[in-house]
């Protein structure tokens, strides 16, 4: 045990020891000023309506635990910023609500997550129509090598969301026109969606991911390949998003948390160590941890 | 001293000039690498190059060139009673020197003159063999000096060095160009030779092929038809069969391999696979002979069709097995290279994984196996063997598989085996059905190419 660890908050208590010791031994850190606790703190749970609950949930990778036993709500109609240091989870976790860590041979969910009220982890359940309902935005564009029309047109073909040819025009123009896409690629839309500029090709992908009008948009860092500027786009666009969707964001910056969220949750090594309202969380945090990330201390 | 130890003290001398190169200029330097334009060893190549090639390629001229050298010598000295007036005669006469030379008197009474011009003959060889190391080890020990001359600190050793290495590839790459320009060339000269006694349009468009020209002109049953048009859709039928086995297998093994293998199923089937690609194509040649050929044709029988013993079918076949590790291997490597984020994409937007293959991963694969399901086609247009063993030498203008034809391969094997006169079109048409399958497997190649290049950027 060295001092650094016990500097700060008066005596760490021998279950702190004992989760600072593996610490350890795992990857060293800038400075450690407590462990994560066992109960999240903040207001993990919502009295208003609720999109997404998650309760007790646990991810491994083969024997690797990522996530402990984590709980949260997720509030109609709002966006929740998930923060945290690189490897905390919080991508993990994101993944957990539209199934796609099941596409990782070795990695295995417990606990229970629903979807305004259905578990989406029952045996019964199809992934195919909950990701339909749950859209995902990813780190990195990966617009289709199609063009960008076919892009946007991609979902409402495979599920069959129009009836004709124009129908299937429009729908593809409204999705555009709500990324905030539509007035720069309209003269273009045979053009290849991967000849687009970075930020284009990112609210492309959000244009894609809207035209099957899912009722939650998960995003996994959207920004953290793009711009300032086209960020700014980004963040305008999702603040738009929040009347008609549910949003997750999944963020490294915490000005982008405290501008676009209404809700944060503070990851730390696979815990969700506090969540409240965005405010609250960025000018009062309740947990050190969350004090000290915030305050750049560590990250 | 033979070629051989002369090599290997070349190599030792280049080995000794190196260290000193290295050595000179790090004491020119006092030790401090800082001083130096180059690393140490870059000098030590320098030196090394300059001891080594000079030296090398007066070795290589002298062993390739001394033999020519001293023949003619030798016929400038002989009487001119004795020099015969036609080039075939001479170079006899010059093997019977020689073979007086190396001591094997030929029959008969020897002329004295030849007598003479064989002593002549073994003195200068005698004498090449002794200048020859002297030269070279001079040549190999004065390169080192001049290269322990030129180095200094300051000597710019690595690009000097680099430009060394650089025409060293481009050698070797104009090596694989020049052999293939010498081939075709050669295979055209002959081509015009050939279509100098058969038109061109005979030849392209001509429904009969029977390539049989009489000897004698009292012979019988020599027509002398070369249209080749026969051996074009037999060679196009077998290849059509060949890939209707090859693509779907192939490409269906692919995905398996790329889209749901495990990495370790992967791991041991892929190599698997490509076994079949080394098999050599004589053992499937008697596989579909003995094997293939006679099951089609029990199978046909009992459906009550009329087969041949040997059929286009059998040979397409199997030679359909024979290239499908040209579509799987580069489908699979091709299905492979496409990002995970773009499959990520679509299974997020709830497509299945079925749906992301065919919508997502194939349209992005497309021109990797383009360039597969091309090559494996050039690969079946230009086989022979199984052709010869399964499908027949009969030139025959059918649609119908179950017959027995013939591809252009095949006849230019039968055509230039046996006694053949070199001047007779029989043989020269080997050389211009040599042309039309390369000028057809160039334009498919052609193709490839384009396809590749166009869609290469398709994703990124």
């Amino acid at each position: 045990m060295t001092a650094s660890l016990t500097t700060g908050q008066g005596p760490a208590t021998d279950e702190q020891a004992a989760f600072m010791a593996a610490l350890d031994a795992s990857a060293p850190r800038k400075e450690e000023p407590a462990a994560a606790p066992e109960k999240t703190v903040g207001v993990p749970f919502l009295e208003k309506k609720v999109t997404l609950s998650a309760r007790h949930v646990n991810v491994f990778y083969g024997a690797k635990q990522a996530i402990f036993d984590v709980s949260i709500d997720i509030g109609k109609h709002e966006v929740t910023a998930f923060i945290g240091p690189s490897g905390c989870g919080k991508s993990t976790f994101l993944r957990c609500f539209n199934r796609m860590n099941d596409t990782i041979d070795d990695c295995r969910v417990e606990g229970e997550i629903r979807l305004d009220g259905e578990e989406i982890y029952a045996p019964e359940v199809d992934v195919v129509p909950l990701r339909a309902r749950v859209g995902m935005v990813f780190q990195k564009p990966n617009p289709f090598p199609k063009s960008i029309y076919e892009n946007v047109a991609y979902g409402p073909r495979l599920h069959g969301l129009f009836s004709s040819r124009g129908e299937l025009d429009d729908l593809v123009e409204h999705s555009l026109r709500r990324a905030g896409l539509w007035e720069e690629v309209k003269d273009r839309l045979d053009a290849p969606g991967t000849g687009l500029s970075g930020g284009q090709q990112q609210r492309l992908c959000i244009a894609r991911a809207i035209a099957i009008q899912p009722e939650v948009i998960l995003m996994d860092e959207p920004c953290s390949a793009l711009d300032p500027i086209a960020t700014a786009k980004v963040e305008e666009l999702i603040d738009e998003l929040r009347r008609k969707y549910t949003i997750i964001i999944v963020t490294h910056s915490m000005q982008q948390a405290a501008r676009v969220s209404q809700r944060t949750a503070y990851f730390h090594l696979g815990r969700l160590v506090e969540v409240d309202r965005t405010d609250k969380i960025f000018t009062n945090p309740a947990h050190e941890l969350t004090e000290a990330y915030i305050t750049g201390r560590f990250g | 001293m033979s070629v051989t130890l002369l090599f290997i003290l070349l190599s030792i001398l280049s080995l000794v000039a190196y260290w000193l190169g290295r050595r000179t200029v790090l004491v020119m330097a006092a030790g401090n690498h800082r001083r130096l334009h180059s690393l140490p060893r870059h000098y030590g190549y320098y030196v090394a190059m300059l001891t080594m090639l000079p030296a090398l390629l007066l070795l290589v001229l002298w062993v390739s060139l001394d033999q020519t050298f001293i023949t003619k010598l030798v016929v400038a000295e002989l009487p001119p009673a004795l020099v015969p007036d036609s080039g075939a005669r001479l170079s006899l006469l010059v093997n019977d020197i020689r073979n007086l030379a190396a001591g094997n008197p030929g029959s008969g009474a020897v002329d004295p003159a030849l007598q003479a011009a064989a002593a002549h003959y073994r003195r200068l060889t005698q004498i090449s063999h002794l200048l020859l190391p002297a030269a070279v080890l001079l040549l190999a020990v004065s390169g080192t000096a001049l290269g322990l001359k030129l180095i200094h600190p300051d000597h710019r050793a690595r690009p000097a060095v680099e430009r060394v290495i650089r025409w060293g590839l481009i050698l070797s790459a104009s090596l694989a160009i020049l052999t293939t320009l010498g081939i075709v060339l050669s295979v055209l000269f002959e081509a015009l030779r050939f279509f100098h006694q058969v038109p061109l349009a005979d030849f392209l468009f001509g429904l009969e092929w029977s390539p049989q020209i009489a000897i004698r002109a009292d012979q019988v049953g020599s027509s002398g038809a070369f249209g080749v048009v026969p051996l074009f859709t037999g060679t196009l039928m077998i290849a059509a069969i060949a890939l209707l086995v090859a693509v779907p297998v192939g490409l269906l093994s692919a995905i398996y391999l790329g889209e749901f293998a495990s990495r370790r199923m992967r791991a041991w089937v892929k190599p698997l696979l490509e076994i079949l690609a080394g098999v050599p194509t004589v053992v499937y040649g008697f596989f579909a002979a003995l094997v293939v050929a006679p099951l089609v044709r029990a199978a046909g029988e009992a459906l009550g069709l009329e087969v041949s013993s040997e059929s286009a079918l059998a040979a397409g076949l199997v030679m359909g097995i024979m290239i499908i590790p040209f579509v799987s291997s580069l489908s699979d490597d091709v299905i492979n290279a496409v990002p995970n984020a773009l499959r990520d994409g679509s299974l997020a937007m709830g497509a299945t994984r079925a749906e992301t293959i065919l919508r997502v991963v194939l349209p992005a694969a497309l021109p990797g196996i383009v360039g597969g399901v091309l090559l494996a086609a050039s690969r079946a247009i230009g086989e022979t063997m199984i052709v010869v063993m399964a499908a027949g030498v009969g030139a025959r203008l059918t649609a119908n598989p179950l017959e027995s034809v013939t591809t252009i391969t095949v006849q230019i094997v039968t055509l230039l085996v046996g006694d053949q006169e070199f001047d007779s079109p029989k043989t020269l048409a080997a050389f211009a059905l040599g042309l039309l399958l390369f000028v057809a497997t160039l334009l498919l190649n052609v193709l490839a190419l384009y396809v590749v290049r166009k869609y290469r950027e398709a994703y990124e």
